[in-house]
């Protein structure tokens, strides 16, 4: 089954064509690589996903929802962590998982119980009530990704979610990943770090608002005769006319 | 969401202790401070004739509760000296020969001498000064009787005292709410914006009016708050009556400060770093208000462009409103037309704003 299709997705800005025409999807429980440089067109193909914008032309379903018709539907059934974490600083952490749980309409009990497991899990029963901002940067990025997922959406979006951390709390992230996925979530991510695309099952590799290669990462290295992701996306990259 | 957005505004203790203290310095100072009235101006007399009419006139001079004597000198030599130092405002030369000019050629000649550096103050101490000769023109003129007389009686209606606090209480009312409801609505939806939040928010099933409405709703509570403790000051510290209806002028801010959510949210929309919103805020809707309001500056004295501008300023017809209602004491029969005025372009920039808000998140 399959969490995201879609075909000839378009997005136009005037005469500027972003996103140009892609096809492809994503099955449940994968961890999907959506990589391009900046500019490339890959956040405005993941905000259209989203429902936040819509499509110049193009269909595609996500979730099992038709994007150009049901986007608030599609909504219910997604979580989106932003590549600036999105928590609040001056709420404390029990405020801010309670705070996005009523976004998502969990039942006042329910969100109370699942506060609580949260907690418990992430290790942070007792620093509950404290400010988000005095928390390490890699504490907000794992609490981000929990709050995004609180609601069990089908299919979380995470933009560049590991901006500015270090990485053993990258990889130490990614096995939270992992273990979602393990249970049926699909993650969409988007990053600039090609370790991090080694990673993924698959990934796609815009250039250009086009989709220029597609694969799991053994295949496109084998693909483009690289040693490693960093190679195929600068073999990839040199093509682009586009710049930043 | 509401609740999560009043712990946003209480949490930031700074700048709600900002947001409530600043109309009460606003007020005691425009009250205490900068009050355009003048009193006990320092004066110097120099009493060339030293007779009974000018003592008499020293005499008038000091019981007036406008005046203090600082000296009196024997001749105005050193005036450019005295108001340079500051030493008095304005220098009063009583002529010699004073009573014998009056007995004998029933005419004399005072020389009033302001410092008009500060041409208002200038302006205003001269006029006592001449209405205090006037008086005792007037008294002599009772002495001996004159066939005809022309007498001139001002009224000053409303605000018989000329008291300032009946223009700024409306004033700094007026632009408190364009602060709380423009810039402070604006600088906090954008700042959602530069965290990154916005974009999670748009990505749940909230509608995106909601997300808006509800950063508005704690500053229209606390608008709302700042405006009964405007009016509670001027009530009970100034001694500015509230003379019209206390409901209909709590309605009429209602509407403005939906006028200015919707210049907030407009602002917004047109932004996506809070410093931009709070230099939008500040020169596009600050300065027009304190400008066009007719609350600094007399509007009907300026050049007609400009106050064909200061019709579209909507601090302008709320400030008229709030004056109508707390000094003049009007029902809304007379205030209908800024009303409709203000409610059109509420509704107007309301439009607008939805609008270009729901373009901007494309």
């Amino acid at each position: 089954m399959n969490a995201i299709e879609v075909y000839n997705l378009t997005k136009t800005f005037g005469s500027f064509t972003a996103v140009d025409h892609i096809s492809f999807h994503v099955t449940k429980g994968e961890v999907f690589g959506f990589l391009g440089a900046n500019g490339a067109g890959k956040t405005t193909a993941m905000r259209m996903l989203c429902g936040l914008l819509e499509p110049t032309s193009g269909e595609g379903k996500v979730a099992g929802y038709e994007i150009n018709t049901e986007s608030e539907e599609i909504k219910k059934h997604i979580g989106y962590m932003s590549q600036k974490f999105s928590l609040y600083n001056n709420l404390t952490i029990r405020e801010n998982i309670r705070f996005y749980g009523g976004l998502y309409d969990i039942p006042k009990k329910e969100l109370k119980q699942k506060t609580d497991e949260l907690l418990e899990r992430l290790g942070l029963t007792t620093y509950a009530d404290k400010l988000v901002e005095s928390l390490p940067l890699g504490w907000k990025q794992k609490l981000a990704f929990s709050v995004a997922i609180q609601h069990n959406p089908e299919i979380v979006f995470l933009d560049e979610p590991t901006g500015g951390v270090d990485p053993i709390t990258r990889r130490q992230f990614w096995d939270m990943i992992y273990e979602s996925a393990h249970n049926g979530l699909t993650v969409f991510v988007t990053t600039h770090y090609m370790d991090e695309a080694e990673y993924c099952h698959r990934v796609s590799i815009m250039v250009d608002g086009k989709i220029a290669a597609l694969g799991t990462p053994n295949e496109l290295k084998k693909l483009y005769e690289t040693e490693n992701m960093d190679g195929v996306f600068r073999k990839l990259a040199r093509s682009a006319k586009r710049n930043e | 969401m509401v609740l999560k957005e009043f712990k946003h505004v209480l949490r930031d203790q700074r700048s709600l202790f900002f947001l409530l203290a600043q109309p009460v310095m606003m007020i005691l100072l425009f009250g205490f401070a900068l009050s355009n009235e003048v009193k006990e101006t320092k004066i110097i007399i120099v009493d060339h004739a030293r007779d009974e009419v000018s003592k008499s006139l020293i005499n008038r001079f000091e019981q007036n509760l406008y005046f203090h004597i600082v000296d009196i000198l024997p001749n105005e030599n050193n005036a450019d000296e005295i108001f340079k130092k500051g030493i008095a405002k304005l220098i009063v030369v009583i002529p010699a020969n004073m009573e014998d000019d009056l007995k004998h050629q029933y005419k004399s000649t005072v020389q009033l001498i302001a410092d008009a550096s500060d041409p208002n103050t200038a302006a205003i101490v001269s006029t006592y000064a001449g209405a205090l000769f006037r008086d005792y023109q007037n008294e002599l003129l009772g002495l001996v009787k004159m066939p005809y007389e022309i007498k001139v009686e001002q009224r000053m209606l409303y605000n018989p005292q000329l008291i300032s606090a009946y223009n700024f209480v409306p004033g700094v009312l007026t632009l408190i709410m364009m602060i709380l409801g423009a810039m402070m609505t604006s600088v906090a939806i954008v700042r959602e914006k530069e965290l990154g939040t916005m974009e999670v928010l748009l990505a749940s099933p909230i509608h995106p009016l909601q997300i808006v409405l509800s950063k508005a709703i704690p500053y229209l509570a606390l608008a709302f708050i700042t405006e009964i403790i405007i009016l509670l000051l001027s009530v009970f510290v100034l001694n500015v009556p509230i003379k019209g209806s206390l409901i209909l002028l709590l309605a009429e801010s209602i509407l403005f400060i939906s006028t200015t959510l919707a210049l907030g949210l407009l602002i917004s929309s047109s932004t996506n770093q809070q410093q931009v919103a709070m230099f939008i805020s500040l020169v596009g809707l600050m300065l027009p208000s304190l400008i066009f309001s007719g609350f600094m500056f007399p509007i009907e004295n300026m050049p007609l462009p400009l106050r064909t501008i200061s019709n579209i300023v909507p601090t302008k017809w709320y400030y008229n409103i709030v004056r109508a209602i707390m000094v003049k004491g009007l029902g809304i029969e007379s205030i209908w037309k800024e009303t409709l005025i203000l409610a059109t372009m509420t509704l107007i920039l309301t439009g607008i704003a939805i609008k270009k808000f729901k373009v901007h998140l494309e």
